[in-house]
C-alpha cells in the first residue's frame, strides 16, 4: 500500500508520519502518533468526540483527511494540561461533575476551548451553541455548560 | 439538586454520614478530563488485524450457499470465519444462570432470522480491506416469510422465527408460554365496577446510542491466554459467555474493561468479544472488532418494543378495583434478555397502586426484528408509561384530579402487593405530594394529609380469593376511546355503564401468617430457585 | 484497490481527474467523502483535491454575490455582507461542521442534510461547473434534478442575486433537537415585492423529496398577491403539492406532508 509522508505540528511538537491513502486525522493521531485523547464515536460528524483544533479552529478529526493538515498545527486534549496542572477548563469540568462516562469529554473540552479562545466570557446561549455539535449520551449537558461558564469566570446557573 | 425531605422521612437516614448526601469527585474524573481514561479502543497492538462481519440482507431467509472464493483471495484477508469455526455456535446469555435455552448462533449457519444477523467474520490487515472482501462474498438466500408484529407472531400458522421456540414465545419453566399474575378475581370486579376502561399502548424499540460503539480487542498473550480489551458493561458475564462459546475454561481470558463510553444496557450482550477472540485464536494476531456507527444504530440491540393492553375497573369514588393487563415484549429474533424483562414486568404489576384484583399475562415474543436487550429499567419503563397514561384517563373518567387520584390509589406500608409481598418503605403518596407542591398544583387538604404510613395494611394486607384459570384463551380487546382521544367524526363514545346498586367489597379472607403464601410459584424468577 | 488521494493545484486538473475515474470523488470539507470512507463505502477509491485559491473566494461586494465551492459556512458567518445567508449557514451542524462543510459540498448532501442548498434554490442561484468538457453555468434547479449524474463534474462556485431587503428572504429549518439537529423539513422563501405585490415568488423545500425542490403550487398561490393571511393560507394549503418526502428516523413522510404547510404559513407571516 502506497504511503504518503506527512509532517505537522502536534500539540506544539513537530511530527512526521506515513499515512495510507484515505487515512483520517483521527486514525493518524491515535494509531500512528499514539495520542489516544480524541475518540471515535460515529465517523460521520454527528457526535463531536473526535474534535481537535486545527490552526486554532475546531474540526472533526474523523472527517479530516490526514494529509490536509500538512504543515498545520493540530491540538488535542493532550495539549490542555499546563505542566502538571490542569487547564482551568479541565478543573472546572472536574469540579462541576461535567463528565460521567468520560467519552464525550475530550471533544467537549476542545469545543469549549475553541469558544473561550475567541470569546473569553460567553453567555449561556453561546456556550450551548458552542457545544451543539457534541453529544453527551449520559445527558450531562447542564453540568458541562456550567463548567464552561465557571471556567470563563461566568456564573454557573444552579 | 438532591433534596432529602426529613420532614417526611425523619428516620430514613442518619444526619451524620460523611459521604452520602455530599458532593464527591468521581474517582475516574481526572482521567476523563485529561483524556487518559483508558477505553477498550485506546490500545494499539503490534500487528493488529481488523474484523468485520458480513450481515444478512434479509429479515428471514434460508442460506442456500455461501461463496467466499473471491473474498478469500481479496487483498489483505487473513481469515474468513464461518459458523462451523465457532466451537459452540449456539448460546443464550442467561444460560449462565440456567435460564432459557441456547437459541442464538454467533454466526448464522442455515438460516438468518433478522436483517443484519452476522453470517461470516472477515479478519483483514485493515478495515478497508475487510470491507472490500465483504463486497466479494456471495450469499444465496431463499427468502422466507417474516413476522414483525408480536400479536401476529403468536397466531396459529405464523412463520417460526426461532426454531428453539417454535410457537414464537419464550417458554418459562419448560411449560408456560407467558408470565402469569393472578391476584383476586379481576373479571368479577370488572363486572361490578362503575366504569371500565380498556386501552392499547405501544412503544417502539429504543436504541441506547452510546457515544462509544460496541467493540473489543483480543490478543494472544505469552502464556497461552488471551488478553481482551472490551467495552462490555458486564465484564464477568462476558468472560463466561466467551468461555462457553469458545469452549475453553474462563481463565483462558484476561478481560480488561470497566471504563465504558456509555452503555445504558446496550453493552451487556457480548456482541463482539467471542468473534474477536476467535479471530485472535485463528490468526495468532491481535484482532480488533468495533462497530461502526451505522452498525451500532441498526444492529446493536435496542430496548425492545412493547405492546400493552390494560383493562381497568374504577368506582365513581375513584378506587381502582380491578386491573387486567396483557403485555407483549418484542424480543426480536433471539432471547438475549427479554425473557427476564417479562418477568420484571409481571413482578411490577399493577404499578405502585393497591388494587384488590389484578390479572396479568406477559409474553416474551420472537419476531424477525433486531434482538432486543436491557435498557434502564427494562420490563417496567413502557409498562409504567402505559399505567400512568391509564391513570390519567381513569381520573378524567371519574372526574378526579389526577394527583389526588394517584394518592387515593397509592400503595401504603403494610398493603399486600399483587405478587404477594407486603409493601414496605412505600413513598408514592409523598412523591405525588411533593411533585404537586413543586409544580404549584393545588391538591385538597385531605390529600396533603395522606401518608404512606397511615391507613395501609389491615384489610389491604389480605390475599384475596383467587380463582384458577379456565383454559379459554383471551381474545384481543378492542381499543376504547376516552376523552383524551380525538373523537372520530362518526363514532360516539360508549355511554357510561349503569352503576351496580352497590359495589360489594371484595372477599377478604384472613391474612395468612406468612406473606410468602403462594409466593413460591409466582416469585421464583429462574425456575429452579425457591425463596 | 485501496484509496488513492490525488491533489492538484488547479481546479481544471482536478476536474479532469474527477471525470476520468468513476470511483473518484472530490473532497470538499470532508463531511461527505470522509464519512463515506469511514462507513466502508468501497465504491470510492480515489479522492481528488484541489488547492486552487479561486475555490475559496467570496465576492460579495455587488448586487450579485459569488461563493467559491470551497467556502465554509463559518466563513459565510464571518462576512457581514452575507447577512442574508447567515440563518441557513448557522443552521448547519455544530461549529466544527461549519468550519469544515462547504457551499459546494452542501449541493451534494443527501437528506436530512443540504439545508444551505435550500436557501440557494429559493434564491435562483447559478452553479458554475467544470467538467472534462470545459466549464459552464447551470441553474441550481437543473443541477439538483441531475445531481446523480454530476459525480464526474467539479462545482467551482455558486452565485445568486442579493435579495432587495431582509424581509424578502426567509429561511427556517425544523429540527427535533435544539439548537441543532438533522432537518425534519427545511424551508426558504424569496418574496420580492413590487408595488405591494409579490413578483417572482420562490419557495424551496428540503427533506420533502429526494433532492431539494421548489414548491411551485405554493409559489403560484403567492404570485401577484399581497402577502396577507389569506395569501399565506392559500400557499400553505398548496405546500405539499408535488412533494415526495420519505420516512426516516427524524419523521415520517406523512408527518412531513402534514407540517410543511403549517411551517410555510408561519414563515410567510413571520410567526414563530
Amino acid at each position: 500500500m502506497a504511503k504518503t509522508a506527512l509532517q505537522f505540528r502536534h500539540n506544539g511538537s513537530d511530527v512526521a508520519i506515513f499515512v495510507d491513502g484515505g487515512t483520517n486525522l483521527l486514525v493518524a493521531l491515535r494509531e500512528l502518533i499514539g495520542d489516544m485523547t480524541p475518540k471515535f464515536g460515529c465517523g460521520q460528524g454527528g457526535c463531536g468526540t473526535c474534535s481537535v483544533l486545527i490552526d486554532g479552529e475546531l474540526h472533526l478529526s474523523c472527517l479530516t483527511l490526514a494529509e490536509t493538515v500538512a504543515g498545520r498545527s493540530v491540538e488535542t486534549l493532550d495539549s490542555l494540561k499546563q505542566g502538571p496542572n490542569l487547564h482551568p477548563l479541565q478543573r472546572a469540568f472536574a469540579e462541576n461533575f461535567a463528565a460521567q462516562c468520560g467519552y464525550c469529554t475530550p471533544g467537549m473540552l476542545m469545543a469549549a476551548k475553541a469558544l473561550l479562545d475567541r470569546n473569553p466570557s460567553p453567555s449561556h446561549a453561546e456556550v450551548v451553541e458552542a457545544i451543539s455539535g457534541n453529544i453527551c449520551r449520559c445527558t450531562g449537558y447542564e453540568p458541562i455548560i456550567n463548567a464552561i461558564l465557571a471556567a470563563s469566570g461566568g456564573r454557573a446557573s444552579a | 439538586m438532591l433534596e432529602l425531605r426529613k420532614d417526611i422521612f425523619a428516620d430514613e437516614r442518619d444526619d451524620n454520614l460523611k459521604e452520602i448526601g455530599k458532593g464527591t469527585q468521581r474517582q475516574d474524573m481526572l482521567g476523563h478530563v485529561t483524556g487518559t481514561s483508558s477505553y477498550f479502543n485506546d490500545h494499539k497492538l503490534q500487528g493488529m488485524l481488523h474484523l468485520k462481519v458480513v450481515r444478512s440482507t434479509h429479515s428471514h431467509a434460508r442460506i442456500r450457499r455461501i461463496d467466499t472464493a473471491d473474498a478469500e483471495r481479496s487483498a489483505g484477508v487473513r481469515r474468513i470465519i464461518r459458523g462451523a469455526d465457532v466451537p459452540r455456535n449456539l448460546n443464550t446469555l442467561l444460560s449462565l444462570i440456567n435460564f432459557g435455552k441456547d437459541d442464538e448462533p454467533s454466526l448464522a449457519v442455515d438460516k438468518v432470522r433478522y436483517k443484519g444477523e452476522p453470517i461470516l467474520a472477515i479478519v483483514a490487515d485493515s478495515e478497508r480491506e475487510a470491507f472490500e472482501a465483504i463486497a466479494k462474498v456471495r450469499i444465496d438466500y431463499e427468502p422466507l416469510p417474516a413476522v414483525f408484529d408480536v400479536e401476529d407472531a403468536l397466531k396459529a400458522g405464523a412463520p417460526v422465527v426461532n426454531d428453539t421456540y417454535p410457537k414464537n414465545a419464550f417458554i418459562y419453566h419448560d411449560v408456560y408460554d407467558h408470565q402469569k399474575l393472578r391476584f383476586g378475581d379481576a373479571d368479577a370486579a370488572l363486572a361490578t365496577a362503575d366504569h371500565v376502561l380498556e386501552q392499547r399502548y405501544q412503544m417502539s424499540p429504543i436504541e441506547h446510542a452510546p457515544t462509544e460503539t460496541n467493540g473489543s480487542i483480543a490478543a494472544p498473550d505469552t502464556n497461552g491466554r488471551y488478553v481482551v480489551y472490551t467495552s462490555t458493561q458486564a465484564l464477568f458475564f462476558s468472560v463466561d459467555t466467551c468461555a462457553k462459546i469458545l469452549d475453553v475454561p474462563s481463565n483462558t481470558f484476561h478481560f480488561i474493561g470497566g471504563t465504558v463510553g456509555g452503555g445504558f444496557g446496550g453493552k451487556v450482550d457480548t456482541l463482539t468479544e467471542p468473534l474477536c477472540i476467535l479471530g485472535a485464536m485463528l490468526t495468532g494476531r491481535p484482532v480488533r472488532y468495533v462497530f461502526g456507527r451505522e452498525e451500532e444504530m441498526q444492529y446493536g440491540p435496542p430496548r425492545g418494543a412493547e405492546r400493552i393492553y390494560i383493562k381497568d375497573g374504577v368506582m365513581r369514588d375513584g378506587r381502582v378495583v380491578a386491573r387486567k393487563v396483557r403485555a407483549y415484549f418484542d424480543s426480536g429474533a433471539y432471547t438475549r434478555l427479554s425473557s427476564y424483562a417479562a418477568v420484571k414486568c409481571a413482578a411490577h404489576l399493577p404499578g405502585p397502586y393497591t388494587i384488590p384484583n389484578v390479572y396479568g399475562d406477559v409474553y416474551c415474543v420472537f419476531t424477525n426484528r433486531t434482538p432486543a436487550t436491557a435498557m434502564r429499567g427494562f420490563g417496567v419503563t413502557a409498562m409504567d408509561f402505559a399505567i400512568e397514561c391509564q391513570m390519567d384517563k381513569l381520573a378524567n373518567l371519574v372526574g378526579m384530579d389526577p394527583m389526588e387520584f394517584r394518592i387515593l390509589n397509592a400503595y401504603r406500608d403494610g398493603d399486600m402487593k399483587a405478587h404477594r409481598r407486603e409493601a414496605k418503605n412505600t413513598a408514592l403518596v409523598e412523591c405525588v405530594q411533593v411533585a404537586a407542591e413543586k409544580a404549584k398544583w393545588p391538591i385538597r387538604d385531605e390529600f396533603k394529609r395522606a401518608s404512606s404510613r397511615k391507613d395501609g395494611g389491615g384489610n389491604r394486607a389480605a390475599i384475596p380469593r383467587t380463582p384458577a384459570d379456565t383454559l379459554a384463551r383471551t381474545t384481543a380487546p378492542a381499543q376504547q376511546r376516552t376523552t383524551y382521544d380525538r373523537l372520530p367524526t362518526a363514532a360516539l363514545r360508549e355511554p357510561p355503564r349503569e352503576p351496580p346498586p352497590s359495589a360489594p367489597p371484595p372477599p377478604q379472607p384472613p391474612r395468612p401468617a406468612s406473606p410468602a403464601h403462594g409466593a413460591g410459584r409466582f416469585s421464583s424468577v429462574f425456575g429452579t430457585r425457591r425463596r | 484497490m485501496t484509496v488513492t488521494v490525488k491533489t492538484f493545484t488547479s481546479s481544471s486538473e482536478a476536474a479532469a481527474a474527477l471525470s476520468s475515474d468513476r470511483n473518484a470523488r472530490y473532497l470538499g470539507g470532508g463531511t461527505l467523502v470522509m464519512r463515506a470512507l469511514n462507513e466502508g463505502d468501497i465504491s470510492l477509491s480515489t479522492v481528488v483535491r484541489a488547492n486552487d485559491q479561486a475555490l475559496t473566494r467570496i465576492d460579495s461586494s455587488g448586487p450579485r454575490i459569488t461563493l467559491g465551492a470551497g467556502v465554509t459556512f463559518a466563513r459565510i458567518l464571518g462576512e457581514r455582507d452575507l447577512a442574508f445567508l447567515h440563518a441557513p449557514a448557522r443552521s448547519i451542524g455544530g461549529p466544527a461542521v461549519r468550519n469544515m462543510g462547504t457551499v459546494g459540498g452542501n449541493l451534494f448532501a443527501p437528506n436530512p442534510y443540504g439545508d444551505f442548498t435550500v436557501a440557494l434554490l429559493a434564491l435562483d442561484a447559478t452553479v458554475a461547473l467544470q467538467g472534462g468538457f470545459g466549464s459552464r453555468d447551470i441553474p441550481i434547479e437543473e443541477f439538483l434534478q441531475s445531481r446523480d449524474r454530476q459525480a464526474g463534474t467539479l462545482v467551482l462556485s455558486v452565485s445568486c442575486t442579493r435579495p432587495t431587503s431582509a424581509e424578502a428572504f426567509r429561511y427556517r429549518k425544523i429540527a427535533r433537537i435544539k439548537p441543532k439537529g438533522g432537518s425534519v423539513i427545511t424551508l426558504a422563501a424569496h418574496l420580492p415585492i413590487s408595488g405591494g405585490r409579490i413578483a417572482g415568488a420562490r419557495i424551496a423545500l428540503g427533506s420533502m423529496a429526494p433532492t431539494q425542490i421548489r414548491a411551485r403550487a405554493a409559489e403560484r398561490a403567492l404570485e401577484g398577491r399581497a402577502l396577507d393571511a389569506a395569501t399565506a393560507a392559500a400557499a400553505a394549503s398548496a405546500a405539499a403539492e408535488g412533494t415526495s418526502p420519505s420516512d426516516n428516523a427524524l419523521g415520517s413522510a406523512w408527518y412531513r406532508r402534514e407540517i410543511v404547510g403549517v411551517h410555510l404559513r408561519r414563515l410567510l407571516l413571520g410567526q414563530e
